[in-house]
């Protein structure tokens, strides 16, 4: 296990350096940093001055061993728009994001496991048709418009619940500062939470679903039935707990899809975490921000896949990944 | 079903009223953020919109594009080089500090060094102080502009920024997107004091209580501003009740912010300009003027104003807009294919020819279909072009580079002033003075620019404004470059907010004398 670790995190560290190459050589691409720092009518020249005192001026290999004999030591560079170490900035904004992750998480296995088992075992019913029905319309809205639609709905319409903004926090053991302990932080995460869950939620449905379904035709289903055991024990011990595997494979797979649809909801929901403060530093050429953004990304990527597989060989210990292949 | 909606909106309103009742406070989203705290780090909207809440100017303009004291109570000119400013007295900073003449003279210093200033006050050779309320401001030479510019100098507390701070750094340090002093505290003379501020999340203003007009009749007690990007969601937000005063509001929203029982809509004539212009360099058949005249013929500036803009710009037919002093009214757009038509013919290209164009998409209202628009206007006169749209952060340095035949560009004048649409965007360009910078028409007439040379140095008004007329009349006539329209300016505020009386078409709303009732 120790030996899987190691090479998971030379791996990592492999992944990471090649993304930091990548963002670094497309920064060119992404425009002028100064145009975003300086009034309109600055002149050339003056703009020239300031690149060079700046860097900016320098080969890109120069630049480039800049930035990673920095980063070697945990400096990741200074945004320019927040004046402070970029680690620090996305660090400052990953409660908001994780919590948003977890709301809508939340909701998935909330919603998913007792929809897509009851599906599995009513086929035929009208519930199942709704369910299924909607779940289609789920996987072809946008998450934007399913977000704006909310908005729409339920703040201007309803009243009920606020239209942006994570409302009122309170500080967690001076760690983070959290949404989930006022009632207005609660009433703030509804509706993002869900406009992020919506995403998932479809796929979850008819993954659990399809899998129970599998699963409730198999011998040893049938033997537990036919033995007397309760319905219940069957259907959630039994034949649940084999669903689950390939639902963790996806639901690791869809962690990276996941990041990429908080983006969206935060920005639409003003909501201040890290798929939000990513968007705005490509509007400013925030060159700084953007890398740091997309090798803290990356090693969430590289955590998150490693975590899959460990629990992989927990649930079944037939998966051995730490043994080489032969 | 929607009576239930209504019933439970007016419920909700009704509560909303109520705690507007006890405390004035109001609840801001802009579509940007000041990047600092330091009023001399950007020339930037945001930045003056900080400004005027935080600090104070030395005159400030009105409504009708006046010149109002603040800081200064009058002013008189002493000679062609001199303007004589008078202070005001017993005016406090936000540190307990009196402001004097040594403060005005501290920020003007201050502010011949920001890189993004400088410009502004090159034309001045000095700040004298006279006694402790009265300055004199000395230009190089004469120059009509002192107040325009004097609108700049927002006086800092020099004793404030004295000294060093906790980093060993010198507290007036100014350094573009660094950790400066001033980029985090700020003292001023200004209604409001920071209270609390998370970069690009939300800003806590607070009344100042010791503030100096006492004759505003401004009741805003706190604001909190929250930079909102999203149009959808600034509106939303509006209309939810989750805040009180929005800029800007997209034309689609107009309607719904007028219909909501909830909001109104402010809006004025605005100053900036969208054009295009028509690289002389690239193309040959651009040095013709029958050609720009025919492009200008082709381009129907009243349909997209009407059909994109859905009615919420001007046409334009010139640079500077209705109440800049080169104004001329006579100066109409031009809109006729059949003499289009004609000019290309005569001009022998009557089969036309193929451009590239460039435009941005997230820069000005609408700027990407309103560059498609004028490309299928141009269709007409069979000129084929190849148009291509970039976000603004790659559009600039493409714009720099000149790497397309047409550019669209547009511009709003930091002075309020004619001569700077001339300077910037159709003088011959001069990499030591900075004209024609953003000239990517290569547009080149040393007679205009000598015309707003002269007047950029005369103080009789009446005869500055006859000549900056002629410059707007000559580069109609030439067809320089297409002006298409100045974007409108909209604001979106809650019932209550009399918001009609603070907003201007500069866009720094004086929150200061804001009234908010019920």
């Amino acid at each position: 296990m120790l030996f899987f670790l190691f090479r998971r995190l030379m791996q990592g560290l492999a992944v990471m350096s090649v993304i930091s190459l990548i963002s670094f050589s497309i920064q060119d691409n992404l425009g002028d940093p100064l145009r975003e720092m300086v009034g309109q009518s600055v002149s050339e020249a003056e703009r020239q001055a300031l690149r060079q005192e700046m860097g900016l001026n320098d080969p890109f290999l120069v630049q480039y061993g800049r930035f990673m004999s920095r980063a070697v030591r945990g400096d990741l560079g200074t945004s320019y728009f927040f004046k402070e170490p970029a680690l620090k900035v996305i660090m400052a904004k990953l409660p908001a994001t994780l919590e948003l992750v977890f709301g809508a998480t939340l909701l998935i296995v909330l919603i998913s496991v007792p929809s897509g088992v009851y599906c599995a075992i009513r086929p035929r019913s009208w519930l199942t048709r709704v369910i299924l029905g909607v779940s289609i319309l789920g996987i072809s809205i946008p998450v934007f418009l399913t977000a704006i639609f909310c908005i729409f709905f339920f703040s201007i319409e309803l009243g009920w619940l606020p239209s942006y903004g994570r409302g009122e926090l309170v500080s967690v053991f001076g760690l983070w500062e959290s949404g989930y302990f006022t009632k207005d932080g609660i009433l703030h995460l509804v509706l993002p939470c869900f406009a992020l869950a919506s995403i998932m939620l479809p796929l979850f449905i008819r993954l659990i679903r399809s899998e129970m379904v599998e699963a409730l035709h198999t011998e040893y289903v049938k033997f537990a039935k036919a033995k007397g055991l309760k319905k219940a024990r069957v259907y959630f011990v039994h034949a649940l707990k084999n669903t689950m595997l390939p639902v963790l494979t996806v639901g690791g797979v869809q962690i990276g899809t996941m990041v990429a649809y908080t983006i969206l909801t935060e920005s639409v929901f003003q909501w201040p975490g890290m798929g939000f403060l990513f968007l705005e530093a490509v509007h400013r050429v925030d060159t700084p921000l953007i890398v740091a953004y997309l090798i803290v990304v990356g090693g969430i990527f590289v955590i998150v896949n490693t975590l899959v597989d460990v629990l992989y060989g927990l649930i079944n210990p037939t998966v051995n990944l730490a043994r080489p292949a032969q | 079903m929607k009576k239930i909606f209504k019933s439970m909106a007016g419920m909700v309103l009704a509560t909303t009223l109520a705690v507007g009742a006890q405390a004035a406070t109001l609840k801001v989203a802009y579509d940007s953020d000041p990047v600092s705290l330091d009023p001399h780090e950007q020339l930037s909207g945001g930045t003056l919109q900080m400004s005027h809440l935080l600090f104070d100017p030395l005159v400030r303009w009105d409504q009708d594009m006046n010149f109002e004291p603040r800081l200064a109570t009058k002013w008189e000119r002493k000679d062609d080089l001199t303007m004589r400013f008078y202070l005001r007295k017993g005016v406090k900073f936000h540190s307990g500090n009196d402001f004097t003449a040594k403060d005005v003279k501290w920020t003007f210093d201050r502010l011949k060094s920001s890189p993004d200033y400088r410009a502004i006050f090159e034309p001045f050779a000095d700040l004298k102080v006279v006694d402790d309320y009265t300055i004199d401001l000395v230009t190089r030479k004469p120059f009509p502009l002192v107040l325009n510019n004097a609108t700049y100098i927002f006086p800092m507390d020099s004793v404030f920024y004295s000294g060093e701070d906790d980093k060993g750094q010198p507290k007036d340090r100014l350094v573009k997107h660094a950790d400066t002093f001033a980029s985090r505290n700020a003292s001023g003379t200004g209604p409001y004091i920071v209270e609390r501020r998370q970069q690009g999340v939300r800003t806590d203003y607070k009344r100042f209580a010791e503030y100096w007009d006492k004759q505003s009749p401004g009741n805003v007690k706190t604001i909190t501003l929250t930079p909102i990007k999203e149009g959808p969601t600034r509106v939303a937000a509006l209309l939810a009740g989750d805040v009180d005063f929005i800029f800007p509001v997209p034309p689609n929203d107009h309607d719904r912010i007028n219909r909501s029982a909830r909001s109104d809509l402010v809006t004025l004539p605005g100053t900036r300009l969208i054009t295009l212009q028509l690289n002389q360099d690239r193309v040959e058949a651009f040095k013709d003027k029958r050609v720009r005249q025919a492009i200008n013929y082709a381009i129907n500036n009243e349909g997209i104003v009407e059909r994109i803009m859905r009615g919420f710009a001007t046409a334009a037919g010139q640079q500077g807009p209705k109440g800049y002093v080169g104004y001329v009214d006579e100066l109409k757009p031009q809109f006729d294919l059949e003499k289009a038509k004609h000019l290309m013919k005569e001009a022998g290209y009557e089969d036309g020819f193929s451009i590239t164009m460039l435009a941005p998409n997230n820069r000005y209202i609408n700027d990407a279909r309103i560059a498609q628009a004028a490309a299928s206007m141009l269709a007409r006169i069979n000129i084929r072009v190849d148009l291509k749209t970039l976000p603004k952060a790659q559009y600039w340095p493409e714009f720099d580079l000149r790497s397309a035949d047409i550019m669209l560009i547009g511009w709003h004048s930091d002075t309020e002033d004619s001569a700077n649409f001339t300077e910037y965007l159709t003088a011959c360009a001069d990499e030591k003075t900075g004209w024609g910078q953003y000239n990517s028409g290569n547009y080149c007439n040393q007679v205009i620019d000598g015309m707003v040379r002269s007047a950029n140095q005369e103080t009789d008004m009446a005869k500055r404004a006859a000549i900056l007329q002629d410059v707007e009349r000559t580069l109609y006539e030439e067809a320089a470059y297409v002006p298409l329209h100045w974007q409108n300016l909209a604001w979106g505020a809650g019932k209550g907010v009399q918001a009609e009386s603070v907003v201007n078409v500069m866009n720094f709303p004086y929150l200061g004398d804001l009234v908010v009732t019920q």
